[in-house]
């Protein structure tokens, strides 16, 4: 059980005093940056990551953690208070929260919230603590067909079980493939998909994606809306937060449940989003009929989006930590800042850099426990953020976002680039086309393809040495069997109907 | 039922699936120039893009089939929804082109004034305040504090950095 050694080792690095404070600032900005729309995680962790080069890596990743903590809080903050959902995740808090705090029992709604994300997160961390090892020990053995073969499940996860249409998603994913295309192929030195245009020679960076799909696409869906935010007011005194505390340990077995459900769907790159309604349903499926139906502020609406989203948000980074495959937009970003670090993630980083893995696992704990304690006390702040008029908001935002845009390669182009994909993320929201795949197949893109062409290489073009071993065959079967799922379920359904027909 | 005052889905789908066909055509084309074939040491250039382009090119005509069978009735946005996103859009669009000429602050802090006059409502004065004081903040955390250099304008060469 070295693990544990381990732990502690990185825990003596979290607690040093600098990444201390650096996670609370994190957890305070993100906590904003939370609230704000437009500004999410991915976004947010995106616009910071070229402003944490001169930290070293370990101090720059606790900082950029917490900032992703810090959103996950903030979201429920305005699901809840405004019924604005701040986080697509956050989205099924407003069934109940809102609702909760239209009866005047915000502070109880938030506690409830804040205290479910932090049991999610824990149960996530507990388990990348003891499961992330062993992922990357088994790792140690794959190739390049067998890497090629998870990145494929990967997609095909997307694809088959994710909530958009299959179709778009397929289209998303290609689309952004070809984006990682554009520009210097790393093996032959030739320029791909230039077309003569110099500023492409860099290709598409993934982080001025991430902020025009998610930041300038936001804010110009939330437009539409119109220009104001309304809300309840709320303010959390000690007694409702131990009033609701001793009330919580009752739905003891739906925090399990939507833990375990989070983590499930937080691995698979299927995401927060859909673990987040899953769980709802299932706690409306499940629970005993009480005085107050589902919808209406029950308190267990609540719980179990909250614990599964952030169960599913934390257990994101274990496939980026173990294998080097982002769960979501946000640990995709987190993927490309260690790149950019010199830090090659996978199997090799917990070899290589345990320091590092174990201290930023370490301050996931603290980070998680810090951000808890904060938003108890600091909620009326964060909620005053939204008083501000909303014309101020949006230009600051703007203004942050194309600062954001232009530090990743001091380069004006990519800029204009961002409102590019702002513009593209608008209409791709708008008509239901999946965001997240388009980001991990920009940033997977140019190792997918290495893997491929490295793959043909060994095997003289053989398409079978993806078949070649019970390990690499499986997991292109698995990658398969997700993919076309949606046409099995589809056949399944057509059948049943004519034995029906038949036996009636 | 009042007439649909904008765009309809049935088009804003096409126009999208369109796209995306057109992108997959032009990866196509390049990669071919480049070569998508197999060279000496394994697959050429152009291999991968290619086939991930024929993938994109089936799909988004399939896609654009499916949205031929979408209402004619649905809406995609109304004119107000367009007209909102396009008062955010446009200003930003601007401050962005303004940026190689004015330099980032001077353009945010015109952004800002535009947005709180025109949008917010405040009075001109009140606007132009604040759209200085936008400029000069960003200016001492990202040129002061984090050393970062963001594009500068002639006003900024005028008071010597």
């Amino acid at each position: 059980m070295d693990q544990l050694g381990l732990l502690l080792n990185g825990f003596a690095v979290a607690l040093d005093p600098w990444n201390v404070a650096l996670m609370l600032i994190g957890i305070v900005l993100g906590v904003v940056i939370g609230v704000l729309p437009g500004l999410g995680g991915a976004n947010g962790v995106a616009i910071l990551l070229p402003l944490t080069f001169s930290l070293p890596p370990v101090s720059a990743i606790i900082l950029l953690s917490c900032i992703y903590w810090g959103a996950l809080f903030g979201g429920a903050i305005t699901s809840i208070l405004f019924n604005i959902p701040g986080e697509p995740w956050s989205v099924a808090t407003t069934f109940d929260g809102y609702p909760m705090a239209q009866q005047g029992r915000a502070a109880e709604a938030l506690t409830a919230a804040f205290t479910s994300s932090f049991v999610g997160a824990f149960f996530a961390i507990v388990m990348i603590t003891f499961v992330a090892p062993l992922v990357a020990g088994f790792a140690l053995r794959f190739g390049p067909p067998e890497f090629f073969a998870v990145m494929f499940l990967a997609f095909a996860s997307f694809i088959g079980m994710g909530s958009g249409s299959p179709l778009k998603t397929l289209i998303v994913t290609m689309a952004g493939f070809l984006l990682a295309c554009v520009g210097l192929d790393s093996v032959t030195g030739s320029l791909r998909l230039t077309f003569g245009l110099t500023e492409l020679m860099r290709g598409f960076d993934f982080l001025v994606a991430v902020i025009g799909l998610f930041g300038i696409g936001e804010i110009l869906t939330s437009i539409e809306e119109g220009l104001a935010f309304r809300g309840a007011a709320a303010a959390i005194d000690l007694s409702v937060v131990r009033r609701t505390w001793a009330e919580l340990p009752r739905h003891w077995a739906l925090s399990l449940r939507s833990a375990l459900i989070g983590c499930w769907m937080g691995v698979t790159p299927a995401g927060a989003t859909p673990a987040s309604f899953m769980s709802y349903g299932v706690a409306r499926r499940m629970a005993r009929p009480g005085e107050v139906p589902f919808g209406k502020g029950r308190i267990e609406g609540v719980i179990a989006p909250e614990t599964a989203a952030h169960a599913a948000g934390t257990s994101a980074l274990l496939p980026m930590l173990a294998l080097g495959v982002p769960g979501s937009p946000t640990a995709a970003v987190l993927l490309g800042g260690l790149m950019m670090w010199g830090l090659q993630p996978g199997p090799m980083l917990f070899v290589e850099q345990a320091d590092f893995v174990w201290g930023l696992i370490a301050s996931m704990y603290l980070g998680n426990l810090v951000g808890l304690l904060l938003v108890l006390f600091a909620v009326p702040w964060f909620a005053a953020i939204l008083r501000v008029p909303f014309a101020v908001i949006a230009a600051l935002i703007l203004v942050i976002c194309s600062i954001g845009a232009y530090t990743v390669n001091n380069a004006w182009f990519d800029v204009v680039v961002m409102l590019s994909f702002g513009v593209l993320g608008y209409a791709l929201k708008k008509l239901d086309y999946p965001l997240a795949p388009l980001v991990l197949a920009l940033v997977l893109g140019n190792r997918t393809e290495q893997a491929f062409r490295q793959s043909m290489l060994s095997s003289q073009g053989d398409l079978g040495v993806f078949f070649s071993n019970w390990l690499v065959g499986s997991i292109m079967t698995a990658g398969l069997v997700l993919l076309f799922w949606p046409l099995f379920s589809r056949l399944r359904g057509a059948v049943q109907v004519a034995l029906s027909r038949r036996a009636g | 039922m009042r007439g649909f005052q904008g765009v309809s889905r049935r088009r804003a789908e096409l126009a999208l699936a369109a796209l995306f066909a057109i992108v997959a055509a032009l990866a196509i084309g390049d990669s071919l120039r480049i070569g998508a074939g197999w060279g000496e040491d394994g697959p050429r250039s152009g291999y991968f893009p290619f086939w991930v382009g024929a993938i994109l090119l089936a799909a988004a005509v399939a896609q654009l089939i499916s949205a031929l069978g979408v209402r004619p009735r649905e809406g995609f946005a109304t004119r107000e929804e367009l007209l909102r996103v396009a008062s955010v859009l446009f200003p930003a669009a601007v401050q962005v082109a303004l940026m190689p000429l004015l330099g980032l602050y001077l353009s945010s802090a015109l952004l800002v004034t535009w947005f709180m006059a025109r949008i917010g409502g405040f009075s001109w004065a009140a606007a132009a305040a604040s759209g200085l004081a936008t400029a000069v903040i960003a200016f001492v955390v990202f040129e002061i504090w984090f050393l970062v250099a963001l594009p500068k304008g002639p006003i900024e060469e005028l008071l010597g950095f």
